[in-house]
């Protein structure tokens, strides 16, 4: 193997190392250590002063204890499955309200394409904390859509939208919205639209043409942005911690409060290392799956 | 066969009794201010094998879109079986269409994508299954049944893509270029193979080709079209004998254009004045042509005869020198050059050895012709 192929299938790998499998085991070694009111906030740290001694010494201090703590306190795992359940509801609606959008930009005359596109892209030009405070002002009992709703007449008593999780919904569904889009709309654009009409050509109606040839073909970008919305709102800590109430319980909001209000910094280090093995873990799964599936075929 | 003189010859255009299966009546189509298909006017009959031959964008796709139903009219009717089909959409007509580009639906077996229309018609499962399994001897694709469409040869997916446009039994079976992705030899082998399962199933198939010698080899009629217009309808030998248009007689094969003034001789005789010092071509015609009408006789490179000495007993003869020998295997095409310039293409059959030819370069030789060999055309 020449150099030149070896240094690039290395740079990828020593990206990977340097941004994510280092400080992978950092965080995990903070989870295996013990709290302690020291600079920095937790034993052992790593002396090698002490020589190989040191070093026996610092594995043998390494333990358990904060993963074993995060069973004991039902917090956390209701956290962890209250977070699952808004992670995956919020993604699904997300891809009922952006699997139009991205089909709608598909069908859309050419020179209006990029256009549409553009506008989807639009809301990152801005601050994602400012979007996230401006719906505090549209949701908010005071707030724009209560009194528009109020002086059309549709209710007499403005809604509680805000500090409940349905404006947790609303903001996840809204930020991430971009991300289910795009590559749904890259699926669907690749798409060739004679297999629609050889479809029709063959008895399907408009609508079955979409359910039996559309929709299987853009499966690819169906999961791609499904991940993508997933896999962030799981850990969201914004948008529950401005929109949500103190009812609202994500593992994200955990995490925070054990880091700097607690200042237990091994415990919130056992909280995210779950956190990334509970995504680690299907996304493995999945693409076992579909390797499985590819080879098959 | 002699002995089969029961079977007559299928010609049901020229039959005034027989309904046509397709009528297309002054249909046009406009997409904005250009016109792709012009007031045309034809019919196509059942069992017929209708070929749509014309240079690329002439209008041959979007004929064969509106029989589909993708496309509507923007003037006139089409009518199968005698009905107008503009209410009806593509999923409810008795047409099936062969894609350009074979349409094979990736994420589906071959055997789902030849079931896919069967699926949608009210047959029981198990007959399917059975329609399926033919339909795949039928192309001689069994042992590929599970497979994907990526994982088959550009030939196979053709056959697929006809399979499952035949899966239904059409009344009308379009194919749009169907052979356009092969190479030559896979290609005469599949229009044998297309000519053959359209003579078995009966179906009326209307294929659209660029290719002439395709059009020529697999249908009982050829449509030359040009610019949205039919130039001419006809059968493929009496397109290739007797062109209606200069256009016709360019676009089908090698031909000799020689351009001149008419004078009458005598009843469908005419001689065709083209150049100081040459003899007047002698060349009949149905028409009747006027004392001085500016024509074209066009007459095929394998129509002219070569020889050393002019012969005697032939109506029509030149002479000039051989400018070029293009040697094609079975054939030769002489290039000879006339006194005045004009040059002329003569073909003959290498029926012998190429060392042994009689002539070859700059040798003076002697052009003939009859008088029927040619045609006349008046534009
Ligand atoms: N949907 C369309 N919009 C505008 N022009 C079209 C459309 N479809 C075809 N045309 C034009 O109509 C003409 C005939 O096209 P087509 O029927 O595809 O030709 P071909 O004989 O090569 O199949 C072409 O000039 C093409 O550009
Ligand atoms: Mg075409």
């Amino acid at each position: 193997m020449n150099l030149r192929r070896f240094i690039l299938i290395a740079i990828p790998y020593v990206w990977l190392l340097a941004l994510f499998l280092v400080p992978f085991g950092i965080v995990l070694k903070i989870a295996l250590s013990d709290y302690a009111l020291s600079i920095p906030p937790y034993t052992p740290t790593l002396d090698f002063s002490a020589g190989w001694e040191g070093i026996r010494a610092f594995f043998a201090a390494l333990d358990l204890e904060n993963f074993i703590f995060l069973t004991e306190d039902d917090l956390y795992w209701r956290a962890y499955l209250s977070s699952l359940q808004i992670a995956l509801l919020a993604t699904f609606v997300t891809l009922l309200v952006g699997f139009p959008i991205a089909y709608g930009i598909a069908q859309a005359s050419p020179a209006w394409r990029p256009t549409l596109l553009m506008l989807v892209i639009l809301p990152f030009w801005t601050s994602f904390l400012i979007r996230v405070y401006a719906w505090i002002g549209i949701l908010s009992n005071e707030g724009f859509l209560n009194q528009a709703l109020m002086s059309i007449g549709i209710i007499s008593e403005p809604l509680t939208i805000l500090n409940t999780n349905w404006a947790v919904y609303i903001g996840i569904v809204y930020t991430y919205l971009p991300f289910m889009v795009l590559p749904i709309y890259a699926a669907l654009d690749r798409l060739d639209g004679s297999l629609i009409e050889a479809a029709e050509d063959l008895g399907c109606s408009r609508f079955s043409a979409f359910w039996l040839v559309t929709f299987p073909l853009s499966r690819q970008g169906v999961i791609a942005g499904c991940l993508l919305v997933f896999i962030p709102a799981l850990g969201e800590f914004v948008i529950p911690s401005l929109l949500g109430g103190s009812k609202t319980l994500m593992i994200g909001k955990v995490l925070f409060e054990e880091f700097f209000a607690n200042r237990d910094w091994p415990v919130a280090s056992a909280v995210a290392v779950i956190l990334v093995l509970l995504l680690i873990i299907p996304i493995i799964f999945f693409q076992r799956n579909e390797q499985r599936q590819r080879e098959q075929d | 066969m002699l002995q089969d003189g029961s079977k007559s010859i299928f010609a049901p255009w020229s039959d005034p009794a027989a309904t046509p299966l397709i009528r297309f009546q002054s249909v046009s189509k406009k997409f904005g201010h250009f016109t792709a298909v012009n007031d045309l006017n034809l019919d196509i009959y059942e069992r017929e094998f209708f070929a749509l031959l014309g240079p690329s964008g002439c209008g041959k796709t979007t004929l064969m879109r509106m029989l589909a139903g993708f496309e509507a009219t923007s003037e006139g009717t089409i009518l199968l079986d005698g009905q107008n089909i503009a209410p009806v959409p593509p999923n409810k007509r008795a047409v099936n269409m062969m894609f350009q580009s074979y349409a094979l639906f990736p994420h589906l077996s071959v055997a789902d994508n030849i079931a896919f229309g069967l699926k949608r018609s009210p047959m029981a499962k198990s007959d399917i299954q059975d329609r399926v399994e033919e339909m795949l001897k039928l192309v001689r694709l069994e042992q590929f049944a599970r497979r994907k469409p990526h994982q088959i040869s550009g030939g196979q997916r053709q056959r697929v893509a006809l399979a499952r446009s035949l899966a239904k039994a059409p009344r009308l079976l379009l194919l749009d270029e169907p052979l356009g992705a092969l190479d030559k030899k896979l290609r005469q082998d599949t229009q044998f193979e297309l000519m053959d399962i359209q003579e078995r199933t009966g179906t009326t198939f209307v294929i659209v080709t660029h290719d002439q010698e395709e059009a020529m080899t697999v249908a009982s009629r050829v449509a030359v079209m040009d610019q949205g217009e039919l130039v001419q309808v006809d059968t493929p030998d009496r397109i290739y004998e007797t062109p209606n248009s200069v256009y016709v007689a360019d676009f089908i094969g090698e031909i000799n254009l020689i351009e001149g003034n008419i004078s009458p001789i005598e009843a469908d005789r005419y001689a065709l004045d083209w150049a100081e010092g040459q003899p007047p071509i002698i060349g009949t015609s149905q028409e009747m042509l006027r004392e001085g009408t500016r024509c074209h006789f066009a007459i095929r490179p394998e129509k002219l005869a070569i020889s050393a000495e002019p012969p005697t007993d032939r109506a029509n003869c030149v002479t000039g020198t051989i400018l070029d020998i293009a040697y094609l295997g079975n054939m030769s095409t002489y290039i000879v050059e006339l006194s005045n310039g004009q040059t002329l293409k003569a073909q003959v059959a290498n029926n012998r050895r190429i060392a042994r030819r009689t002539f070859t370069w700059n040798d003076q030789v002697s052009l003939s012709w009859t008088d029927t060999a040619g045609v006349i055309l008046t534009r």
